[in-house]
């Protein structure tokens, strides 16, 4: 494989600095390095980060190809410049068995686009009754570290601790999706003052607090790690400082569209702003925003949920939950975080590379952007201005709440091993 | 006017104080021999009810047919509807037939306004009732049957309700009514106080502009008007309230409760009633009980929408002159 020599881009957003790949891996980081031999990309006033890594993402096949496909779900995460997406378990059949995940597994790898790590189902079909063979799909091929039965929430106490215990054995995590169920029958979005005029059901914070709650003192009464997916209260965040300052070995998860939408959207009555947990207040998103800075949030993860148009161009009550978010992940961290003064680049590549990587046990990704590391690289234009427009997507899906929205930030380019998925902004 | 009818809370109060002005007009019509006016000839207007709702329906209706419009009705169980076709297919295959108007009735809040709003197709809409969000025309209907009470017939054309002081009871958290009232009413004046156990009041009331309290009875004596809004059996299955009888003891209205209003209050329910629950056949029956006056009045406040929002680019005139050209 050929060398590139990236020259001049701000190393986690510190000095400039050129960067050689060769190969598969970085060859050296310095300053005035050789371009023999080499194609140059001149990123004068870019940011090179370590490439992204998404630990929520759904990429829906099997069963729903309609939406989304490993191809198109990773071509997207390239272009938003990923270089791994662990890929939820709740598609058509259920990744709750070794041959699914390997199935996902090897349908990401044939892809190339971007390495897709399989998250496994903790219940069998997510329905919350018994455990999934979690020792298998961890002993598969898929290699499967992280366990979720995202979109449905473990709620029976017993299950939970169970599986906490149980992936203990082969360092495994759970990933709780936090919803108490009876408290969200019939919930659309956030109870408060804009659900009870615009008569929509609520989806109360308690549902989501009370859960964590019960799953941190469950995870410290059997000496486990539990991951919290999208977390969206600023209750939430209070019990989650309070459960890491007792030392309970806990980790979570925002999504971008918390980090910037509130429940005010929804007035709209627009689907497109209809996802699970739902847009929460002001408050809740400058909390989230918070405690993003401080670490007591560790990762932003996407939840990245494509849905075909017909599912949001209906009414709000039969439109279906969730949101794209792989393609403007980025951009909105920099408006919310960065731009803000919340974050520096060198804790976004934290945020959004070495904190999940870390957690998914995601192997060669996010590491640092130093000699002999393997390149998973993303070159950031940080001075762009866009406006988002749903037709430029990679995604198959369009459900963006972004639309004709202008955000900062641009992904030039994208490197998975020393290949260019991404160059010049478009995909490789 | 606007252009559409979705929200209680998009009206202004010359916006209402012109609508039931026009309604006045409008229930002189239904005073003569004739009932019928030739003001939406040649307009086709499409009942479209995803819900069961037979006395709005027939409201609507026969407010459509004394203005001489063409009235379509479509009722979605057995259409194609109860078939998965969605919501935006079946209003552009109204429009593509030359509908001019819909009026809709639809479970799920905000119906109306994505129809409206969204772009499917160009035809007015007005909300006969979405969810558990609004049904505008109820609350206008209510608003004028207590301007009428309250205030007079003639005494109270170009009036609002400045001062009146209305109690809604019941189940506020599903009703739509309570919304649009709570709207309307607040922006006639009227000074509102919901009555509900706390199960049925929702979460983020403290915004409305009204006041809320736990206790009908010292509520009562305060009240100009009394409305008794429908609370379904089910709901104690769900626990808002542990049995039927609780829930009469303690928010249902029965004679003795009303010897507690002042003398010149009304008592009024947006029906269907349920006798014996928040409201016993006593009341019910008494003169102090509007509830057969606001089915009349029912229709010629749809009329007055209807002509005021479809009247096309005329001024709103009254109607009897209308009439004269």
């Amino acid at each position: 494989m050929s060398k590139i020599l990236i020259r001049g881009a701000k190393v986690l957003g510190g000095e400039a600095q050129d960067v050689l790949v060769d190969g598969e891996t970085i060859a050296e980081v310095g300053t005035g390095l050789s371009a023999e031999g080499a194609t140059v990309i001149e990123a004068a006033g870019q940011i090179l980060l370590p490439g992204l890594v998404d630990l929520h993402t759904h990429l829906r096949e099997p069963g729903r190809e309609d939406s989304e496909t490993v191809l198109t779900g990773t071509r997207a995460a390239a272009s938003g410049g990923y270089t791994a997406v662990f890929a939820m378990a709740n598609t058509h059949p259920v990744a709750d068995t070794a041959g699914v995940v390997e199935q996902v597994y090897r349908l990401g790898k044939e892809a190339g686009y971007c390495d897709v790590q399989p998250i496994g189902a903790v219940t069998v079909g997510l329905e919350g009754r018994k455990l999934a063979e979690l020792g298998a799909m961890h002993d598969s091929a898929a290699g499967v570290t992280v366990f979720s039965d995202d979109g449905k929430c473990v709620d029976d106490a017993v299950i939970m601790r169970r599986a906490l215990e149980y992936v203990k054995a082969f360092g495994g995590v759970v990933a709780q999706h936090a919803q108490e169920p009876r408290l969200t029958e019939g919930a659309q979005m956030n109870e408060g003052i804009v659900s009870a005029e615009l008569g929509l059901g609520g989806w109360p914070a308690v549902a989501e607090e009370s859960i964590i709650a019960r799953d941190v003192l469950l995870a410290e009464h059997v000496g486990s790690r539990v991951h919290i997916c999208h977390l969206s209260t600023a209750g939430s965040v209070e019990i989650v400082r309070w459960a890491k300052s007792r030392g309970i070995d806990v980790t979570a998860e925002v999504t971008p569209h918390h980090l910037l939408l509130t429940d005010e959207l929804v007035r709209t009555y627009n689907p497109v702003y209809k996802v699970n947990p739902p847009l929460r207040t002001e408050k809740d998103v400058l909390a989230l925003r918070e405690a993003l800075a401080d670490g007591t949030i560790d990762i932003v993860a996407t939840d990245h949920a494509p849905h075909p148009h017909e599912d949001k161009d209906c009414e709000w009550a039969a439109a279906a939950m969730g949101m794209v978010g792989l393609e403007t992940a980025l951009s909105v961290v920099q408006q919310t975080m960065v731009e803000t003064g919340h974050l520096d680049w060198a804790g976004v590549a934290d945020r959004m590379s070495f904190a999940p990587a870390r957690i998914g046990r995601a192997t060669g990704h996010g590491r640092p952007v130093s000699a002999g590391e393997p390149a998973n690289l993303v070159l950031v234009d940080p001075a762009y201005r866009g406006t988002v427009d749903p037709a430029d997507f990679a995604s198959r899906s369009r459900n963006t709440p972004y639309e004709g929205r202008e955000l900062p930030g641009r992904v030039t380019h994208t490197f998975l091993r020393g290949r260019a998925t991404v160059m010049d902004g478009k995909l490789a | 006017m606007m252009r559409h009818l979705i929200s209680a809370a998009d009206l202004t109060r010359d916006d209402a104080v012109l609508i039931l002005d026009t309604a006045e007009e409008m229930a002189r019509v239904a005073d003569r021999p004739i009932k019928k006016l030739p003001t939406l000839r040649g307009r086709t207007i499409c009942n479209l009810f995803f819900e069961d709702s037979t006395r709005t329906r027939i409201s609507f209706e026969a407010a459509e047919k004394r203005l001489s419009a063409d009235v379509i009705n479509f009722a979605a169980k057995g259409s194609s509807v109860s078939k998965g076709e969605s919501l935006k297919d079946t209003a552009q295959t109204l429009e593509a037939m030359g509908v001019d108007a819909v009026v809709i009735r639809h479970g799920a809040s905000g119906a109306p306004f994505r129809l409206a709003t969204s772009g499917w197709i160009d035809a007015p809409v007005i909300n006969a009732g979405d969810g558990t969000h609004q049904h505008p025309t109820q609350a206008l209907l209510d608003a004028f049957t207590m301007r009428r009470r309250l205030v007079g017939r003639d005494a109270g054309l170009g009036k609002d309700l400045e001062g009146r002081r209305v109690t809604l009871v019941g189940d506020v958290l599903h009703s739509r009514v309570a919304r649009s009232n709570v709207d309307l009413l607040h922006t006639l004046g009227a000074q509102v106080t919901l009555v509900a156990p706390p199960t049925l009041v929702p979460v983020g009331v403290e915004t409305w502009p009204c006041e809320v309290s736990y206790d009908l009875d010292s509520v009562l004596p305060k009240s100009d008007a009394v409305m008794m809004l429908r609370v379904q059996r089910e709901r104690m299955n769900a626990a808002f309230f542990p049995t039927e009888r609780e829930y009469s003891r303690r928010y249902g209205l029965d004679g003795e409760r009303m010897a507690k209003m002042p003398e010149h209050a009304i008592v009024m329910h947006p029906g269907p009633m349920v006798r014996g629950m928040e409201i016993t056949a006593e009341v019910a029956d008494s003169d102090r009980c509007t509830v057969v006056e606001q089915v009349t009045n029912g229709v010629s406040v749809r009329m007055a929408v209807l002509y005021l929002l479809l009247g096309g680019s005329e001024p709103a005139t009254a109607p009897t002159r209308v009439e004269e050209k």
